[in-house]
């Protein structure tokens, strides 16, 4: 989340769509409502999760996160093992090992119980996989039409080991910027299985849980100084927010960014930007150079990992925080925040 | 760097060494983004200067129809189907967007049959569909208008802002004291409809160069080249460089669906004001499918903003940079010209990708 409307009163008079897409919109409705009313010292970093740092002696990262996506079932995965994935991650992100997890469950009237069971049998298998446990839930049933299908609420806890500092506030110049794989899958893989998108592609999902990957890699160095899921807004989005929490410029390549033939042809298409579309299953780290290799090799040990490459670096300390992307051609731009949703209700 | 590119921007620049400035104007939106995106002007010699026109049909939407389909939407019987880009251009008072989130039926469409075919499922609600865009889309709002007239799907109807390019490029051509216009990028989804042959008149009454240009970095660059070397063989022509998708006579099959069902009018773009012969009107038989006709909608004239430099912007006699408001008052989220509104729109690919230069 942003804080980039920090003074200004919050001037909509009724919540837009592009309140909930993780760009400027709600970036204002996070510092004018809810800073405003709950605003305190952990809340106030606004990272993936929050880490009580004395917490009875022990460091404890606590995140929380609703999913909403339309359709509940899209190639690669449904709204079950995405909403454990994506609080999984939002822990991992912080350096933290992922240990129970609490599960509300907000279910439309009339909706089909085999497709109930199905969606918590995928959040099953994702918490078989990752060894965590939803140990507290809760069950709410609306009127037909009331809500649209199912939503569902997680929320997670986790320990940070010892001396493991992962935040952006340890960016420094130098540091290798790392992705875990091609980007913008997950985003288009639920626009295409929408109902009014009538082409067929076979874009699947990249949702999937990054804890072990996470584990590996801290486990290779202790120089892996910040992570980042790279959700809602693409990585554009959140290396802009890296860049203006750390206060650094942040340098990447077009050359070098993985992304597959068939999204390619689909943004261009559609004239979206692959650099803003969702993922669920891609970290972004921020490495010191001089344990980049060892970080990589790890990585690429890993069955989410196996395309993990260097995209960019930090290049200077500067109080005028920027992105620039280096295109093929030998130019560059810098880039820009979300001004509107790109697409609604992916997560 | 790719050395197909490299080689290519050193031919610009020694083709180009020697001439005097030479300002070329591309007229597609996707064109504007294009050269946005991949950083074109940053490799182009000073006096290679790239001026964007009026490309973006969103931006050239009049503030009336904005207002107009807005009052349309406030009906709860009303369905409104549109392109995603439309839902935030700002009326004289809200925008779509705004109206949508205070409950009014308002749908984005990928493709206008499924407009129509919303329609047919639900005869007893109305249906309209935004029909807007340059010769690119009007044949697929032609082939549904016939649709509708085959089958009398009575509840279906379109509000009808469609324009057509080249009255546009004749009108910025007659403004050319003021723009100093040298050459044409055409716009190469608009031609593989209409084929090179409507364009022939920039090169063979105006003495212009112009080149139909493709979509990628390279096919951008070098359509550039294609127009120095017509400046300093002193051989104006019309040249098509997208030759895999635009061939000279166009698609007579979709050229037809449009002389079948729209005669041609005078039109008004937003920020340039009346361009005669520039529209598309549905022909009397079709009228009933006009949303404007059949819930009696009126054209109120709206001023423009004040201080948007809009209309120079598009006609190529200012840049975005030029304008007071751009950047500040002026920004994507909150635009108060036209060009700032589409993702397209010349002030908005400005605001986006060259703020490096800035």
């Amino acid at each position: 989340m942003t804080s980039s409307a920090k003074n200004n009163n919050f001037s909509d008079k009724n919540i837009l769509l592009s309140h909930g897409d993780g760009g400027i919109k709600t970036g204002e409705l996070i510092n004018n409502l809810i800073i405003k009313y709950f605003g305190n010292k952990i809340l106030n970093r606004l990272e993936d999760s929050a880490i009580i740092n004395d917490f009875h002696n022990e460091k404890i990262a606590y995140t929380t996160d609703s999913f909403v996506v339309k359709p509940v079932f899209f190639p690669g995965g449904n709204i079950g093992k995405l909403c454990i994935c994506g609080t999984i991650n939002d822990l991992a992100a912080a350096g933290a090992t992922p240990v129970a997890l609490s599960m509300g469950l907000i279910i439309e009237e009339g909706f089909e119980v085999k497709y109930l069971e199905k969606i918590l049998e995928s959040a099953g298998e994702v918490l078989k996989e990752t060894k965590t446990a939803i140990i507290t839930g809760d069950t709410k049933v609306v009127e037909k039409n009331g809500m649209d299908k199912i939503f569902i609420n997680t929320s997670g806890i986790g320990y940070v080991k010892g001396n493991t500092d992962i935040t952006p506030l340890n960016i420094k110049p130098g540091d290798k910027i790392i992705i875990n794989g091609s980007i913008a899958e997950h985003g288009l893989a639920v626009l295409s299985s929408r109902p009014e998108f009538n082409f067929k592609t076979n874009i699947i999902s990249d949702c999937a849980p990054l804890s072990s990957l996470v584990n590996e890699m801290i486990g290779s160095s202790d120089k892996v100084h910040a992570l980042r899921d790279a959700t809602r807004g693409g990585i554009a989005t959140i290396l802009i927010e890296m860049s203006e929490k750390s206060k650094t410029r942040i340098a990447i390549y077009e050359d070098r960014i993985p992304v597959k033939k068939e999204v390619r042809a689909l943004c261009e298409f559609l004239g979206l930007d692959p650099l803003y579309i969702a993922n669920e299953g891609k970290m972004v780290a921020f490495v010191d150079p001089a344990d980049t290799n060892k970080v990589l090799d790890a990585m690429k040990k890993n069955k989410y990992g196996k395309d993990s490459c260097i995209i960019g670096e930090v290049t200077e300390n500067s109080t005028e925080s920027a992105v620039f992307y280096n295109t093929k051609i030998g130019t560059k731009r810098i880039l820009d925040k979300l001004y509107s949703e790109q697409l609604p209700r992916i997560c | 760097m790719q050395n197909n590119i490299i080689a290519l921007i050193e031919e610009i620049k020694r083709t180009a060494n020697g001439l005097s400035q030479i300002n070329i104007m591309e007229v597609c939106g996707t064109h504007t983004m294009a050269i946005g995106k991949n950083g074109l002007r940053q490799v182009l010699p000073q006096n290679i200067n790239l001026i964007s026109g009026p490309g973006c049909p969103v931006c050239v939407t009049s503030i009336s129809d904005i207002d107009n389909i807005i009052e349309l939407a406030e009906n709860p019987c009303n369905y409104i189907f549109s392109f995603g880009d439309m839902l935030k251009i700002p009326g004289s008072k809200s925008s779509l967007y705004k109206k949508r989130s205070e409950g009014a039926n308002i749908k984005v469409c990928y493709s206008p049959a499924d407009a129509f075919d919303f329609a047919v499922k639900n005869p007893q609600k109305k249906i309209i569909f935004i029909a807007i865009g340059f010769e690119t889309t009007a044949p697929l709002t032609a082939a549904l208008i016939k649709k509708a007239y085959e089958t009398k799907t009575n509840n279906f109807f379109i509000y009808n802002t469609h324009k057509i390019v080249p009255p546009a490029i004749e009108f910025l051509l007659n403004s050319s004291n003021k723009n100093n216009i040298s050459a044409f990028l055409c716009p190469g989804h608009v031609c593989a409809v209409t084929g090179s042959r409507p364009f022939d008149f920039i090169s063979k009454i105006y003495g212009k160069p112009a080149v139909i240009s493709g979509f990628s970095a390279e096919d951008i660059l070098k359509s550039i080249l294609m127009i120095l070397k017509q400046i300093k063989n002193n051989k104006p022509e019309v040249e098509i460089q997208y030759d895999w998708v635009v061939k000279e006579n166009g698609n007579p099959i979709a050229i037809q669906y449009m002389d079948n069902i729209f005669d041609i009018n005078d039109a008004i773009w937003r920020g340039i004001g009346n361009i005669k012969k520039s529209g598309l009107v549905l022909k009397n038989k079709f009228r009933n499918f006009d949303a404007k006709v059949s819930f009696a909608l009126k054209d109120i004239k709206v001023p423009e903003p004040r201080l948007c430099s809009c209309g120079d912007i598009l006609l190529g006699v200012k840049k975005p940079f030029e304008c007071r408001l751009f950047g500040k008052s002026c920004k994507p989220d909150n635009p108060v010209g036209p060009c700032m509104v589409s993702s397209e729109g010349t002030c908005s690919a400005y605001f986006k990708y060259e703020k490096y230069k800035t």
